[in-house]
């Protein structure tokens, strides 16, 4: 049997919370953040709402030597680290620079960063392009200005695999964890609601066109039609449960139990999606049977035929409403890569008090046979969760999140 | 076009700009004579300050520029004599 990988602390930032208290004061009750984008005039784009965090000040608490450098989605994953290595109780030089490392997901990389400098590049001239566009833009640019600020030499990476990628990271962390790591940040940060942003989502037909925040984002609801983006994530430390038992850790919140990661048949050819193959091996993997899960967190893509999907494989694996389902994203609209990493702070916050966040805005369509939560939050004693995570290009990934008493 | 002056004041406000300021750096102490990299700034942050001064100045400068001219009081002395090059050229 193989040592359990542990969550030892938490830095999460979501449109409806900053910080585990305020996230789960506002998750647990269902407390929306999805309205008209403030960043910039989203007038000339046929979606225009977005969960936008209003209230992160970069400059109050961030070095200035790293804002020219930094996208919005890096300074939100650089604060969450130093809170994630607060929460653990652990500060950086405690232990060697080799033995942490730090495996991230993205989704766009540094987005608007890169934006603002092609068009310094277009309309002024390549002398106008700041030199950090070198690497601010990158998909690995968190990974890298997290383990820089911190002394985090050990082994780091990124993956980009859209919502997925948010678990296929954390699985990937574990992997190193088993290997012998002592610490290693994981999870994710995207920022990608902006003027391209929205752009070219929308050429993927997937955006929601509503303008009513409460009717926009309607997963398993007969009136869904398409997501609304959101910006933020969560970073998680993770560590082997022996190891973080032994140095009195303050926080052990939960344990990393299955992960499994399929993709979609090529499309047209009539088989089967590849989610309940990925929910499988994930339970297997954790070595937990389908009536153990006591809830599931859902992708909730938001469009018929993607939610269709979802509720079938949850039905084929858990029986007709045979398990809990929810989707809290419904507040934040979609976060992208991070979304799951903020969907296992979910789980683990829901195990330790017993409450399953609801599904906010959304009429459960008689279609779906699913128990979706709804409305209100619902007590439940909860020691196993499964977070699901699907991606565009047919990526399927899903985590299998235990109490780790 | 008038000649204009490189000061350290116009130099440590591109660095502000460009970089920021180490936390443990005072620059409004006695920098003059102290080298780039002590001051906290590696060579993008230097890349990205010389880029500045150009495009400020209107002066192309060399790319070794901060490898021959390693502190403010001669990168400010190097910096004025290329503006005097540009303006005579």
């Amino acid at each position: 049997m193989s040592a359990r990988t542990v969550i030892t602390g938490i830095g999460v930032a979501t449109p409806n919370g900053l910080g585990v208290d305020g996230f789960w004061a506002a998750t647990r009750v269902g407390k929306n953040a999805i309205g008209r984008v403030t960043h910039f005039d989203p007038t000339p784009y046929p979606s225009q709402l977005a969960g936008e965090i209003s209230d992160f000040v970069a400059e109050d608490l961030l070095p200035s030597r790293l804002l020219p450098q930094t996208d919005r989605m890096t300074r939100l994953a650089l604060v969450a680290a130093d809170c994630a290595f607060k929460d653990a109780g652990i500060q950086p030089g405690d232990i060697p620079e080799f033995d942490m490392g730090v495996v991230t997901a993205s989704t766009a990389g540094g987005f608007e960063f890169g934006q603002n400098e092609l068009k310094k590049l277009w309309s002024q001239g390549s002398e106008y392009v700041s030199a950090y566009q070198s690497f601010a833009w990158f998909y690995a640019v968190n990974s890298g200005q997290i383990s820089i600020r911190n002394g985090m030499r050990g082994p780091s990476g990124v993956v980009v695999s859209d919502h997925a990628g948010g678990l296929d990271a954390i699985a990937q962390a574990r992997r190193q964890i088993r290997k012998g790591s002592k610490l290693i940040f994981s999870g994710g940060f995207d920022a990608t609601d902006l003027h391209l942003g929205l752009g070219r989502s929308d050429r993927r037909g997937r955006l929601s066109t509503s303008s009513d925040p409460d009717r926009a984002y309607l997963p398993f609801d007969a009136a869904a039609d398409g997501y609304v983006p959101g910006e933020g994530g969560a970073l998680i430390t993770l560590e082997d449960e022996q190891t973080a038992r032994e140095r009195g850790a303050q926080n052990i919140y939960g344990e990393i139990a299955g992960y499994g990661s399929t993709f979609d048949p090529k499309p047209g050819t009539g088989r089967e999606p590849g989610l309940r193959r990925a929910i499988e091996v994930a339970l297997a993997d954790a070595g937990v049977e389908a009536d153990q899960v006591d809830v599931v967190f859902a992708d909730a893509a938001g469009t018929p035929q993607l939610d269709r999907e979802e509720a079938d494989a949850s039905s084929a694996v858990f029986g007709p409403s045979g398990v809990p389902v929810t989707a809290p994203k419904t507040m934040t609209g979609r976060l992208y890569s991070g979304a799951a990493p903020v969907y296992v702070v979910s789980a683990v916050l829901a195990i330790r008090e017993g409450l399953i966040p609801p599904t906010t805005n959304v009429e459960l369509s008689p279609e779906y046979a699913i128990d979706l939560v709804t409305g209100q939050p619902r007590p439940a004693p909860v020691r196993t969760a499964l977070v699901l995570a699907r991606s565009y290009g047919g990526f399927n990934s899903a985590v299998v999140v235990r109490a780790a008493d | 076009m008038s000649e204009q002056e490189f000061t350290i004041e116009a130099l440590k406000q591109i660095l502000l700009e460009s970089a920021g300021a180490d936390e443990n750096i005072d620059l409004d102490g006695d920098i003059l004579d102290t080298d780039f990299e002590a001051l906290g700034y590696e060579s993008l942050a230097l890349l990205e300050t010389g880029g500045r001064i150009e495009r400020e100045y209107g002066i192309s400068l060399d790319d070794d520029i901060f490898t021959d001219h390693r502190t403010p009081r001669a990168l400010v002395a190097a910096v004025n004599a290329c503006i005097k090059d540009t303006v005579t050229a």
